[in-house]
């Protein structure tokens, strides 16, 4: 079956249709991101410099005791926040898919957080956990006169308060996902480990969480990059503070942007940050390109 | 956590349901969970119904002993955000007029986007998918300095339809790719009887793929519209001061008060601004589900 040949103008339609995404991908994504490692390579303050001082603003960089500061807290922060996620969203995946009553209002409650703005979460925990009026006040009110929560003032425990924040919003997308994936796994599994006596917490453990590999790197992925990009959270609960604390890379860089009117050492952050966020993901990719190579596509 | 782990693991065998310790154990770790999750909605809620007598005296987790809408009318129409006082509502049109182009926009690109990859494949166009994908990855803080330049020399910056372009160009993968694998199920012998029948790219888009897509569209402009409503740092930086979204002027108005903070007020702020994304999630129920389930499935 051969289809009718097209004028030659209609032939292109697809091409010009396709012209928008052309467009955000060749100036706004690849532009973009080799503007700004043009820029790291200069010396640019307020205006973008034609100049080039090689690796300097990176050399810079890394003898910035706030940038060093940033880059530990996002990573303790990485690792906390996607630790508790995962294991709280399987858990309470693995809990609802127990034949529970109230599912779905159980989940409701579960994702509600993660519909809201981070700049709501944030502004809400800060209220909770500020110690003269949120949770220790309560707590000392009701007659626990020597509780103490105070870790939102503490510089060496402050991240810990954005990584409870970020949990309580993110762990339900975990749950999501997984309830999804569990769903998707055939009963006859269930009905051969009940008979070979096997115990359940051990099927999930052996045999289910492997099977959902694809889900569990989907969702790390998710997570990761969310990480990387954590900003509102930060701006919303802790402003950054107390003095410097809690910066995390990606206000750090805004702040050199707008505020301290230092492009190029923004700049070279900037590049940092993509970096690790390829460094994270392209393994995944790659796993993933292969995968479907192999004819496994999913 | 771990405490509660040896009774959900008994509990966890599929058998019909009976009330035995695990199942106890099972429950009690599910209403604990929703305890914590329902907590901080909940003290929104009261602390916004309370006066700031009430809160300065009292607990944070009681009940208004006599619940008054003053709080919110204050947060809608007279609260001070920067140099304006007339509370969110301010805030609240900016991002409609935001929200609205910036999903409808998006979404119809996406979908062309998808069409255009998947049933016309044009030489090239894989790559530039490709390029599209790696994009999804790139954090923010790497383009918007250049952007800021680009939307500059275009005469868009602080403008509606600036923010409405940075919009469009943020979420541009995601969309691509949900319309691209919803259309790599449609049966191609569909494209073909159409091309056959005469149509051309935009007839076969338009009356034919088009209509045939509305899941997915409801599924995109969920997703589309929560994002778009919940930004903050492409609002702070490219909307300009006369389109602030509410999540920005939430958050100056939170965090720039001098003086006593009014708790009351700043709590009917944030559910204010949150209502949006809220109803939509409670109303799309698991639609919402599949929008972020599709939308995670980059790369």
């Amino acid at each position: 079956m051969s289809l009718p040949p097209l004028p030659h103008l209609r032939r292109l339609m697809p091409w010009a249709a396709l012209l928008p995404m052309a467009a955000a991908v060749l100036l706004g994504y690849l532009g973009s991101a080799l503007w700004t490692l043009r820029m790291s390579l200069s010396s640019s303050r307020t205006f973008p410099q034609d100049d080039f001082v090689g690796l300097a603003q990176y050399e810079r960089l890394f003898g910035n005791a706030r940038w060093l500061l940033s880059l530990h807290n996002l990573a303790v922060y990485g690792v906390l926040f996607i630790a508790a996620c995962m294991v709280i969203g399987f858990l309470l995946a693995v809990a609802i898919d127990q034949r529970v009553r109230a599912e779905d209002l159980l989940r409701t409650v579960f994702l509600y957080p993660y519909a809201m703005s981070f700049v709501a979460t944030g502004l809400v925990w800060q209220w909770m956990l500020n110690p003269s009026d949120g949770l220790q006040q309560s707590m000392r009110q009701l007659g626990w006169a020597s509780f103490s929560f105070d870790w939102i003032t503490d510089p060496d425990r402050v991240i810990y308060t954005v990584v409870i924040a970020s949990v309580w919003q993110g762990s339900g997308l975990v749950m999501a996902l997984v309830l999804a994936g569990l769903r998707g796994i055939d009963d006859e599994l269930w009905k051969a480990a009940r008979i070979d006596g096997i115990p359940t917490w051990r099927v999930y453990l052996s045999i289910v969480l492997p099977m959902l590999g694809p889900t569990v790197a989907t969702v790390f992925v998710l997570l990761a990059t969310g990480v990387v990009k954590v900003f509102d959270a930060v701006v919303a609960m802790t402003q950054g503070g107390p003095g410097t604390a809690s910066d995390v890379p990606a206000k750090f860089i805004m702040d050199h942007l707008f505020g301290r009117a230092n492009l190029a050492l923004a700049s070279a952050g900037a590049i940092v940050l993509l970096l690790t966020v390829l460094a994270l993901v392209a393994p995944l990719l790659y796993l993933r390109s292969r995968r479907a190579g192999q004819g496994h596509a999913g | 956590m771990s405490a509660v782990l040896p009774p959900l693991r008994q509990a966890a065998r599929r058998r019909p349901a009976r009330l035995d310790a695990g199942r106890i154990g099972l429950y009690a770790f599910l209403l604990l969970a929703a305890a914590f999750f329902a907590l901080p909605l909940y003290v929104m809620l009261v602390t916004s119904l309370k006066s700031m007598d009430e809160i300065r005296a009292g607990q944070l987790f009681a009940l208004p002993a006599a619940p008054t809408l003053a709080a919110w009318r204050a947060a809608w129409a007279e609260a001070c955000t920067g140099l304006h006082c007339q509370g969110v509502q301010a805030g609240f049109w900016n991002s409609v007029a935001i929200t609205v182009p910036s999903t409808v926009l998006p979404v119809l690109l996406g979908a062309l986007n998808g069409y255009a990859l998947s049933f016309w494949k044009p030489r090239g166009a894989g790559l530039l998918f490709g390029l599209l994908m790696l994009g999804a990855f790139i954090p923010v803080q790497v383009m918007v300095y250049p952007l800021v330049k680009g939307v500059a020399a275009l005469g868009l910056f602080s403008s509606l339809p600036g923010i409405v372009l940075v919009h469009t160009l943020f979420s541009m993968p995601v969309l691509t790719l949900l319309f691209r694998n919803h259309y790599a199920g449609f049966p191609v012998e569909l494209f073909k009887a159409a091309r056959i029948d005469g149509g051309g790219f935009w007839r076969i888009f338009l009356q034919l793929i088009l209509p045939m897509s509305t899941p997915m569209l409801t599924v995109a402009a969920i997703l589309q519209i929560t994002g778009v409503w919940n930004d903050y740092i492409l609002g702070l930086v490219f909307a300009g001061p006369d389109n602030l979204p509410m999540t920005v002027q939430l958050n100056n108005l939170i965090n720039t008060t001098t003086g006593e903070r009014l708790y009351n007020l700043n709590m009917a702020a944030t559910i204010l601004t949150a209502l949006v994304p809220l109803a939509v999630y409670f109303l799309s129920g698991r639609w919402f589900v599949r929008g972020i389930a599709a939308g995670a499935v980059k790369g």
